[in-house]
């Protein structure tokens, strides 16, 4: 008996534990969060695209030219040269998600990206666009032909694009951007590395125009047109256009990141406002604290003692609950909220069959430690038939669903198996220790349930 | 059991709502939203006030964007439902409803038509496959009952329930959609998919009782079948109601306090609870002693 105490004792300190977690973890919750140890703030709740205030694009990604067996690699290299250009932007804490086409739900490759904070789409969209184009040109012949257009006030312009012609070198070889200074005039400039055949290319571009410019084409327009002194067989080139050091640091940026290994095209966007996003995790949060006292209040009132039991181990259940979606993390959204709140209700569902079970017990006779023990093994095939179905559900919801759907079967799935935890092993061990208060008729009394006395 | 007893009257009932749902379906038809068929939705707020309906009409089909939709929402703010938009028409259509100093654009989205069409297929392949499973694991379930009743019928019944637990929602919605302008959207999708498992868990518990009665008075010659599922209904209603309460409570909760965007999928799973509980005790028991008579004659 004082085993089971000890037990009943143990679990209510580990469900009290990270119930702390939580509460500790959390900045509106705790209110000397930022005087906290560091670990503390490394588990915030992470906000979907849907309540943080920001876009969220969808792109289809045109995988045809990549050979077959290889379509997710380059899923998984287009979403690094994206994250990289987002980062550059220095977005918070933004979200790219590769989405498969499978065989069942096809509908190609996509890629999913939620950016918070970021409310302007046409700027989102360009942040992610935009690939830096580099071209190197030489000198073009001197008696290559000139494009001369006269515009509608009779102004000639001569197109600088035909002086100078194409070579082979483009931002393709490059291997590495840095941002650097000018020794004499400390003006910012960028240093390129090229790799193996961009260094045989650059090395052939120099050697054949030595005392001729060779002009840096960046988005098609001359950025410097430095002239050839003599061949260079490194693969080093430097650009110094007049940059501020913050475009320079941004060129580079750009560079490094590189070009999109598969063309992308926008699919759908989505905006949310500033106040929205808030708004719904207020709601989200009341919903939740509501729900769980109208169900707090239901089991007490109910089911008396063992329903204030139930209570406790929702709590926990809660607890537990929150810390995993905390820990692992989950990315929540309004539709999750929902999933969560609903596996609430659903999680007391078994410690409803195993109590009416239990009251049957008692009242053919049984004493209250033998109607306890026999209401739970009596109730367990009710509550496994009913929740399997639960989870078959949430399983192909999860299996199917774009991110929208598979925030709710996540939350909800998450909660239907954790609630199996909750709901029959921790009420039982309180529910055992509970036992010690005896048969007299208070007990019985406590452990009966409904209008009945 | 008066509910057995009067099987007739509550299958009637439900026969009833069903039908009601249907002819529901077809006057108002299912509105669909931009997740599934395309477009933008785009929501604006005035600051102080906003222009005339009217007027903003006629200014919005000046741009020649299609057919566009102006609705007011709240006190200041109106949302417009249009083709879906690229960012230069997306812009252009917020100069139209007013500079941006008396504006603030709260939420926009704007959905291709191949998003649409992937989003419907994968929601009928998931419809299609949550329904498969739910019968396959009925079925598994009631296995070992067989007499007098055969196991697939009891997973027949539970399909038959679980499909009027489905109509009614859908009946609903239909007529809010009809009178409010809800419109089918992923969550409504995924509203009715959890019917389906939160339905089923139901029934079974009830069927769950009758299999164990049945087992435990097999050797009993004289309890007959409705007898037994009688009983078994007066031991395991009231577990079923508080089963579907306390799931009922919680998204009454959602309903009233949570998220705008979820309001109409607490909504419609609400009904889907109320008609999943009513229908394991009023339907699904009721059905099982009917098809138990229908094959002794």
């Amino acid at each position: 008996m004082i085993k089971k105490l000890i037990l009943a004792f143990f679990i209510l300190l580990l469900g009290a534990s990270v119930a702390l977690f939580v509460y500790k973890t959390e900045p509106k919750l705790n209110k000397n969060f930022e005087t906290q140890r560091a670990f503390f703030k490394k588990f915030p709740f992470r906000l979907g695209c849907d309540l943080s205030n920001g876009s969220f694009l969808t792109y289809k990604a045109d995988v045809s030219a990549v050979p077959t067996g290889q379509a997710t690699e380059s899923m998984d290299a287009l979403r690094d040269v994206i994250e990289r250009r987002i980062n550059i932007f220095g977005v918070s804490e933004p979200v790219v998600q590769v989405e498969n086409g499978g065989l069942i739900s096809g509908g190609g490759e996509k890629l999913i990206i939620c950016l918070p904070g970021v409310t302007d789409v046409k700027k989102a969209t360009e942040m992610i666009g935009q690939t830096p184009v580099l071209e190197f040109k030489t000198e073009a012949p001197k008696d290559a032909p000139q494009s001369v257009t006269v515009d509608e006030n009779g102004v000639a312009n001569l197109s600088i694009g035909s002086l100078y012609s194409p070579t082979e070198l483009t931002g393709r070889y490059l291997q590495k951007a840095t941002l650097t200074f000018n020794d004499t005039t400390r003006e910012p400039q960028v240093s390129l590395q090229f790799d193996d055949t961009g260094t045989k290319l650059f090395a052939k571009i120099t050697k054949e125009n030595i005392g001729k410019t060779v002009a840096i084409y960046l988005d098609g327009s001359p950025v410097s047109v430095p002239v050839v002194r003599e061949e260079i067989p490194n693969g080093q080139a430097v650009i110094s256009g007049s940059f501020t050091p913050a475009e320079a640091k941004l060129l580079v940026g750009r560079l490094n990141s590189g070009a999109l290994p598969v063309p992308i095209s926008l699919l759908s966007t989505q905006t949310i406002g500033a106040t929205l996003g808030e708004k719904a995790i207020n709601a989200g949060v009341k919903a939740t604290i509501i729900g769980f006292l109208l169900i707090a209040l239901f089991l007490i009132l109910w089911y008396r003692l063992p329903g204030l039991i139930a209570v406790l181990s929702l709590s926990i259940f809660v607890s537990i609950i929150l810390s995993l979606f905390k820990l692992l993390p989950v990315t929540l959204t309004a539709a999750g909220i929902a999933g969560f709140i609903i596996s609430m209700g659903v999680a007391v569902d078994a410690n409803v069959l195993i109590f009416e079970r239990v009251k049957e017990e008692l009242r053919s006779g049984r004493t209250i430690a033998d109607a306890v023990k026999l209401g739970f093994s009596r109730a367990w095939l009710s509550i496994r038939d009913s929740n399997i179905s639960n989870l078959i559900t949430a399983l192909i919801l999860f299996w199917f669903g774009t991110s929208l759907i598979k925030g709710f079967a996540l939350t909800l799935g998450m909660g239907v198996i954790v609630s199996m935890f909750s709901a029959i092993i921790i009420t039982r061990i309180f529910l055992s220790a509970l036992i010690l208060i005896g048969e007299g008729k208070v007990a019985r009394f406590l452990f009966s349930s409904g209008i009945s006395k | 059991m008066f509910i057995v007893k009067h099987k007739k009257i509550f299958i009637g009932i439900s026969i009833a709502l069903v039908l009601f749902s249907i002819v529901s379906l077809f006057v108002f038809g299912l509105k669909v939203g931009i997740d599934f068929k395309g477009g933008a939705l785009t929501e604006v707020v005035y600051k102080t006030e906003r222009p005339k309906q009217v007027a903003l009409n006629q200014s919005l089909d000046a741009l020649n964007f299609g057919s566009m939709l102006l609705q007011p929402t709240g006190d200041f703010g109106y949302i417009v439902k249009s083709r879906d938009l690229n960012d230069a028409e997306h812009a252009q259509l917020l100069r139209t409803l007013g500079d941006s100093d008396i504006l603030t654009e709260t939420s926009f989205s704007s959905i291709g038509p191949p998003i649409g069409r992937e989003l419907t297929r994968k929601a009928i392949m998931a419809l299609i496959l949550i329904s498969l499973a739910i019968i396959a694991f009925i079925a598994f379930a009631f296995r070992k009952v067989s007499q007098p009743v055969k196991s697939w019928k009891y997973g027949l019944i539970a399909i038959v329930t679980l499909l009027h637990d489905v109509m009614i929602p859908i009946g609903l919605f239909v007529a809010l959609s009809h009178y409010y302008g809800a419109e089918v959207d992923t969550l409504f999708v995924v509203a009715i998919l959890t019917i389906l498992g939160l339905s089923v868990s139901d029934t079974i518990v009830i069927f769950d009782r009758i299999r164990e009665n049945l087992r435990n008075e097999a050797h009993i010659e004289k309890a007959s079948f409705s007898d037994i599922v009688g009983k078994s209904l007066g031991q395991s209603f009231v577990r079923s109601i508080c089963t579907s309460l306390t799931v009922i409570l919680v998204l009454l909760a959602l309903f009233f306090f949570g998220p705008i965007t979820t309001k109409y999928f607490a909504l419609i799973l609400t009904t889907g609870m109320f008609f999943g509980t009513y229908s394991s005790i009023f339907l699904a028991s009721p059905l099982l002693v009917w098809v138990e008579e229908w094959q002794k004659k």
